[in-house]
């Protein structure tokens, strides 16, 4: 091929294919590089008939395709027809090996021995697609995959699954679920365990394994694949096993290798970094472009509306503004001054300290997920107490932080390029003190995942949240009218450190005298009594410990070890004493502290001399309600099962609230001395479903409950990260006719959630599956209708400093 | 997402306290209900109805209303329990008020009646209404004395657990029997076959199976395997271990749901009763103004 195109696209996804698109109605010459025979290979991949979503819904799709939420055959036609419609110039099994010379002449070797020349290339290659591959003899055969599309497709086989981690673990059981299927179906996995799996999916499989229906063989390895065998190194030799399927799901890797070598820089060195790219998308590579996935942006609108603008840059279309523009603008109108977007942009970057270093693009994207407000001097940008996890900064003016709730007057200032809210955010625990606006000011507010993700990939703004949340913190717990100043000595020597769950920090007799301060997760005070240990208290984050040892001197006298995984600042012995000396009033404060903690011990050591039996249920109920995770909920739903008489109101309760679904399970869970802990959501701390939410759906709301919005595409990655198996992926159920109607006529289901095969029979078949969790009934007059409909008292919401005094009833009785 | 000023909506509300429905709000229906009862009381003694105390008096109308009105409010604890509205009441409130108050009408419906009974539809509402009141009784003993019973029982299964274990044990229990002899394998498909529940209310009320054939077949299949020279010992052997597991499993169920059917059971006789009583009582007011 001689012929040189203006841009070539490598990879056929819903990035390239828009971008092929646009070229194709703008005439320019170009050329869709697609490795395999049909156009957007993951979307192609995808399970027959999944409904695949449209977000973010505030997001305008700016293409020459059509897209919006619908079934992915649907999608695929679409694309297809509209493709061949605009004549798009798609060069199929087409996969770039190499691309070499620079921009104008750029040079794209293909496996197939071609080579294409363009003058400019747009990498949309995705980050999927390029799964570990078996390496072993063998490995290249047909049957040897590395996807199932189908598992009931398939029957009567002999299927060796090769990697437990979720993905494989998922497909061995899609095969074995049903014994109609008549699989065998044995899972290999290396190690001799499933660290890397979740605890549901890992129980899941034991169970299949103890029925009989999947052969683990852990510590094992493939040696070679045969025609219809499969031979496996196991510790005790090797073992040849008929196969006619392996699936190895082995995970998948970036394709960084390739993209760097084509001269693409990466942001750093993280396994998960981008390729660094100017403004237009273009990488460090002058005329290569990067857009999709590859570029960070893992949505299909995102996706299709950066191949259209990619284009229209080429084209030489610089005053194109971005689809995102219309929302910026909504998000800025709202302020003083009337600027550009840009204006406010570069405003917001140079006026605040640690959006310093973004990019213009990387800024884009914070502030997409922010707020940015302007506050009139005096009103509160939120109170002490309140629940919150943003970050807040201070793009112009400046506020004021009540550190003393008695006394508004007792301010600390924080001014224009500094943030606050960070004590929230980090600990995820409620705000410490009331913040007001000191003049009128413009401030930005990050929720937690954006924040986080800013965090994540700046190393200076770790280390500016770390050194001021640290100060902030110290300032905040210790109050008595210090300043920055006096602590400076003590913040320089303040270590960060991380701590396992069940690891201590204190131990009992140790001969140290520093102090830690809880930032993250939380703790349990034990003390050895008569070779057991006995539970002393609970230690929420944002709590301190250890100051018994400095002030008083002499051994450790108790041990401290972390209820969950936990974070904490180990601040100085020797500069905290010195910080005491010169603070009288702040001596006197932990002095006040003390005694409160030493009089819980003595309470709870005159008890266990009289009551040894007591005190035992006492230590033994409290460290079962910290193993079930209490210790890092802020507000769970116990049951005492002494009052509990099985009628699951509270199941009927919760579905009829929440539009007929339940979001708890009465029955399942644990129990110990009949304080039952139901699978319901605890509302953690650093909720676990959060983590990994593409379209951020998963918030914490105004009373410090976890809530799902409507924005859930249903992917089911909150499900997989729950540890608590609290979120179940289900349609809404159609609505049912009235209660008395039920009453009077026997119409409906009845109260409570209705059978599936009601909903199934009455229902919307299309309709998309989402999560489902509880949100505490947040809005609804009168709290939680699980804890209102119970009829004899045995359900109750507590949060983790309540627990020690419903244990304590417990033994009263 | 955009959060204005925040200030927290809701309180932690008395619902959550930890006591049961029986002294909620430190006993406070409880202490209603005395009182009512104690005033009827002390009015009818003090109170000279002429030419004696009954049911038609303007003494025995008011408590006759009393009464009535309670009836008819304790009978909407049934639509309460079903209307999940948001709103600041709680279930455990209404229990709480249902049991005390309700027991009050014992008094009550006494000294309105005045002692005079007899064989007709007034008489009949009493009776009704006082085999309402003893079911009620009976349903207070259970729900004080069974939840913890039912409770140490399960442990940590549910219910469905256990019926699953129940099906994957019968899957063991089907295959050991493949290599028995015909007479064992009769024996243990019996087991299979039967339905472990089938019984009436009474039975699993008492938790009583005679001629279970799991028991049976756990009886025989343990003779057969005490030789143990016989052909296929050891098979006859995994056979016993796995029939006793099912044994286990099934007194397990068994008794959970002789728990359950004793929690529910006094509502099949409370439930009904009261739809007689409101109707009786009903006929009962109607007789009353119509023969006035």
């Amino acid at each position: 091929m001689t012929s040189t195109y203006k841009v070539a696209i490598v990879g056929s996804g819903p990035a390239g294919l828009s971008a092929a698109a646009r070229a194709a109605q703008l005439g320019v010459a170009h050329v869709l590089l697609e490795k395999t025979d049909h156009l957007s290979d993951t979307i192609f991949r995808y399970q027959k008939g999944k409904h695949v979503m449209a977000t973010p819904s505030q997001l305008v799709l700016r293409s020459d395709l059509d897209f919006d939420a619908g079934k992915r055959e649907k999608i695929l036609d679409t694309w297809n027809a509209q493709a061949a419609s605009q004549n798009v110039h798609v060069r199929y099994r087409s996969e770039v090996t190499a691309i070499t010379g620079e921009k104008g002449k750029f040079e794209l070797k293909l496996s197939d021995g071609d080579v294409v020349h363009a003058e400019t290339v747009i990498l949309a290659i995705g980050t999927q697609g390029n799964p570990n591959l078996m390496r072993c003899p063998g490995g290249d055969q047909p049957h040897v995959e590395y996807q199932l599309d189908d598992p009931t497709a398939i029957l009567d086989e002999h299927i060796t699954v090769v990697g437990a981690g979720d993905a494989g673990i998922e497909n061995a059981l899609g095969l074995a679920a049903d014994p109609e299927q008549r699989n065998v179906v044995t899972i290999v996995n290396r190690s001799p365990d499933f660290s890397r799996a979740k605890d549901a999916n890992v129980k899941a499989l034991t169970a299949a394994a103890e029925e009989g229906r999947i052969t683990i063989l852990t510590e094992t390895s493939t040696n070679r694949i045969e025609a219809d065998h499969i031979v496996l190194d196991t510790r005790d030799g090797e073992l040849r096993i008929p196969c006619n399927r392996v699936i190895a799901r082995m995970g998948s890797a970036p394709p960084r290798g390739f993209v760097e070598s084509c001269g693409i820089e990466f942001s750093s060195k993280d396994r998960e970094a981008f390729p660094i790219l100017s403004p237009v998308f273009e990488s460090t590579a002058p005329g290569i472009f990067v857009i999709g996935a590859l570029a960070g942006y893992p949505l299909i609108k995102h996706c299709m509306n950066q191949g259209y603008d990619v284009v229209e840059f080429i084209n030489g279309n610089l005053s194109l503004k971005p689809a995102d523009e219309p929302i910026l603008e909504a998000k800025f109108n709202k302020l003083p001054g009337n600027r550009s977007v840009d204006d406010w942009l570069e405003l917001l970057r140079t006026g605040i300290e640690i959006l310093r270093d973004l990019t213009p693009l990387q800024m884009r994207e914070f502030t997409l997920d922010s707020d940015v407000r302007f506050v009139r001097a005096g009103e509160v940008i939120f109170e002490g107490g309140a629940p919150g996890s943003s970050l807040f900064n201070v793009a112009t003016g400046s506020v004021h932080v009540r550190i003393n709730p008695n006394d508004p007057t007792i301010v600390v200032p924080i001014g224009a390029g500094q943030m606050f809210g960070e004590v929230g955010l980090i600990s995820g625990r409620k705000r410490g003190a009331t913040v007001v606006a000191a003049e009128d000011s413009i401030l930005m507010e990050i929720p937690r995942t954006a924040a986080l993700k800013l965090i994540a990939t700046v190393p200076a703004v770790k280390r500016a949240v770390t050194r001021i949340s640290i100060e902030r913190q110290l300032l905040q717990l210790f109050k008595a009218g210090l300043s920055p100043g006096d602590i400076a000595e003590v913040v320089e020597s303040a270590e960060t450190i991380s701590v396992r769950a069940g690891e201590s920090i204190i131990s009992e007799g140790d001969e140290n005298y520093d102090i830690y301060v809880i930032r993250v997760g939380s703790m349990v005070v034990e003390r050895t009594i008569g070779g057991k240990p006995v539970f002393l208290s609970y230690l929420p984050a944002g709590s301190y410990v250890g100051e018994m040892a400095l002030i008083e001197g002499g051994r450790r006298t108790a041990t401290v070890r972390a209820a969950v995984k936990a974070e904490v600042i180990k601040l100085n012995g020797d500069a905290f004493r010195s910080l005491l000396d010169r603070n009288p009033a702040l001596l006197e404060r932990l002095k006040l502290d003390m005694a409160t903690r030493k009089d819980v011990n003595a309470h709870i050591e005159t008890m266990k001399s009289t009551f040894s039996d007591v005190a035992d249920m006492y230590s033994s109920v409290a460290s079962f309600l910290v193993e079930n995770g209490i210790g890092e909920a802020t507000d769970v739903l116990l049951i005492d099962e002494k009052l509990c008489v099985g009628c699951d109101n509270c199941e009927k309760a919760c579905a009829d609230s929440h539009d007929g679904l339940s979001r708890l399970n009465r029955e399942a869970g644990k129990s110990y001395a009949q304080l039952h802990v139901p699978t319901s959501c605890r509302h953690c701390e650093h909720p676990h479903c959060m983590a990994d939410c593409p379209p951020n759906a998963i918030h914490r709301g105004l009373d410090g409950e976890v809530f799902i919005d409507d924005t859930c595409i249903g992917c089911g990655n909150c499900q997989r990260a729950c540890p608590y198996g609290v979120i179940r992926m289900d349609k809404v159920p159609p609505k049912k006719p009235p209660l008395l109607n039920w009453l009077l006529f026997g119409t409906g289901p009845g109260p409570g959630e209705p059978s599936a095969k009601w909903s199934k029979k009455y229902g919307d078949p299309e309709a998309p599956k989402k999560a489902i969790k509880c949100d505490m009934c947040s809005g609804l007059e009168g709290g939680p209708s699980c804890v209102r409909a119970c009829p004899t008292g045995a359900a109750i919401r507590i949060s983790p400093e309540q627990f020690l005094s419903v244990s304590q009833m417990q033994k009263g009785e | 997402m955009a959060t204005p000023a925040r200030k927290t909506t809701g309180k932690r509300s008395g619902a959550s306290s930890h006591v049961s429905f029986l002294k909620y709000a430190d006993y406070r229906w409880l202490k209603i209900a005395v009182g009512l009862s104690a005033l009827a009381i002390l009015t009818y003694a003090l109170i000279d109805v002429e030419p004696r105390p009954s049911g038609s008096s303007w003494y025995g109308y008011t408590l006759g209303t009393i009464g009535a009105g309670l009836i008819v409010w304790l009978a909407l604890l049934g639509l309460r329990k079903r209307t999940i509205r948001p709103g600041q009441w709680t279930l455990k409130s209404w229990v709480s008020a249902h049991v005390w108050l309700g027991l009050s009408l014992i008094v009550i419906a006494t000294l309105h009646c005045a002692f005079q009974f007899g064989w007709n539809v007034h008489t009949l509402a009493y009776v009704l209404m006082m085999a309402v009141i003893l079911s009620g009784v009976y349903g207070i003993c259970a729900y004080t004395i069974l939840p913890r019973q039912l409770s140490a029982n399960r442990g940590e299964m549910t219910q469905a657990e256990m019926l699953d274990n129940l099906r994957s044990i019968d899957r063991q229990l089907h295959d050991a029997a493949q290599p028995l002899n015909s007479d064992l394998a009769q024996i243990i498909g019996a087991s299979l076959d039967d339905d472990p529940f089938a019984g009436n209310v009474f039975a699993r009320l008492r938790n009583s199976y005679p001629n279970c054939p799991t028991q049976l077949a756990f009886a025989e299949v343990s003779a057969a395997a005490r030789d143990r020279s016989a052909p296929g010992a050891e098979d006859i052997a995994r056979a016993v271990q796995i029939l006793s597991r099912k044994v286990s499993a099934l007194s397990h169920i068994r008794r959970h749901l002789q728990i359950k059917a004793q929690l529910d059971v006094w509502l099949y006789v409370h439930v009904p009763l009261t739809f007689a009583l409101v109707a009786a009582l009903f006929a009962h007011v109607i007789s009353v103004f119509f023969y006035w």
